[in-house]
C-alpha cells in the first residue's frame, strides 16, 4: 500500500552551498468559504539540529508541492531534516544526509 | 485560520536555535500575537498590509531590480505555475510570495534563520487564479524590497 503523504527529500553539496529539494504527495486543497481545505501550513528544515529554514505555506502552493532552497555551508554526511505540518494536524519528518 | 500553528512553532523554539522572525527572537508570550499576525496576513489583500502583518514593519517597501522572478510569461495551467526567485541582496531573512489577484493573495513565506549563511533563492510551484502579477517581498538586513512579474494564465488555478 502506498505511503500516505510520501515525502521525498534530498540535500546536495556543491561549491560550498547545500541545495535542498523537497517533494511531498499532498492535495494542498485551498481553504474556501465552505471548506477548511487541506494544505501544508508550516515547514521547517534543520541542519545538524539547527533550524535553517522555516516557512508558512498555504493552499496557494500547488498540489504535490515542490520546493527547493539553499544554504551556505554543510558538509557531506551532515544530517538534514525536513518537517511539515498540515492544517489537519498531519505531520511528517524526513531525514537525510548531505551528499 | 486555526491556532495550531502556535503549538508547532512553540516546538521550534523549544528545539533550540534562535527562531528569528523578522529581526526579533520571540519570547513564548509573544507566540499568541504572532499567530494573530499570520492570520491577519492571510486575510490581507494588499502588499503593504501583508508586509505589515508579517514583518510588523511600517517601513517603505522598495521596488528593486535586484529580485529576479523566473516564471513563465504564459502559464497553461494556473494550478501549477513554477517560479524561481533569486535576490541579489545580502543578509536575506525572508522571502514572501504573493499572488496579486488570488482569493488569498499571500501564498507562502520562507524564513532563513542564519542570514549570513542564507542564500536568497527559492523555487516552488504556485497557483494563480487569473492573469496578474506574482509579487515577491524580501526582507533583508531589516529592510523590505519587492518586485513583481506578470504571468498570463490560460486556465485559472484556484479551483471553482
Amino acid at each position: 500500500m502506498a505511503e500516505k503523504f510520501r515525502t521525498r527529500f534530498q540535500a546536495k553539496l556543491k561549491n560550498g552551498i547545500t541545495e535542498v529539494k523537497i517533494l511531498v504527495s499532498h492535495p494542498m486543497d485551498r481553504e474556501s468559504k465552505t471548506e477548511s481545505g487541506h494544505f501544508i501550513e508550516e515547514v521547517k528544515c534543520e541542519h545538524n539540529g539547527k533550524v535553517v529554514m522555516s516557512g508558512i505555506w498555504s493552499g496557494g502552493i500547488s498540489k504535490n508541492p515542490y520546493c527547493a532552497f539553499k544554504f551556505k555551508g554543510g558538509a557531506k554526511g551532515d544530517s538534514v531534516k525536513f518537517i511539515w505540518k498540515d492544517n489537519l494536524d498531519n505531520t511528517r519528518t524526513t531525514e537525510t544526509k548531505i551528499k | 485560520m486555526n491556532k495550531q500553528r502556535r503549538a508547532f512553532l512553540k516546538g521550534a523554539l523549544a528545539t533550540g536555535g534562535a527562531m528569528a522572525f523578522g529581526t526579533t527572537v520571540l519570547p513564548q508570550s509573544a507566540m499568541a500575537d504572532w499567530s494573530e499576525k499570520v492570520s491577519e496576513a492571510f486575510s490581507a489583500n494588499s502588499i503593504e498590509d501583508i508586509s505589515k502583518a508579517l514583518f510588523e514593519n511600517d517601513g517603505v517597501i522598495e521596488e528593486t531590480n535586484n529580485i529576479f522572478i523566473d516564471a513563465p510569461p504564459i502559464a497553461e495551467n494556473g494550478a501549477v505555475v513554477p517560479i524561481e526567485i533569486t535576490a541579489d541582496i545580502p543578509k536575506v531573512e525572508s522571502i514572501v510570495i504573493i499572488g496579486e489577484k488570488n482569493p488569498t493573495p499571500l501564498i507562502a513565506q520562507f524564513n532563513f534563520h542564519e542570514p549570513e549563511n542564507a542564500v536568497a533563492w527559492v523555487k516552488t510551484r504556485i497557483k494563480m487564479s487569473e492573469t496578474s502579477h506574482v509579487v515577491i517581498v524580501v526582507k533583508a538586513d531589516g529592510k523590505l524590497y519587492a518586485a513583481r512579474r506578470k504571468v498570463q494564465i490560460t486556465v485559472g488555478g484556484c479551483g471553482g
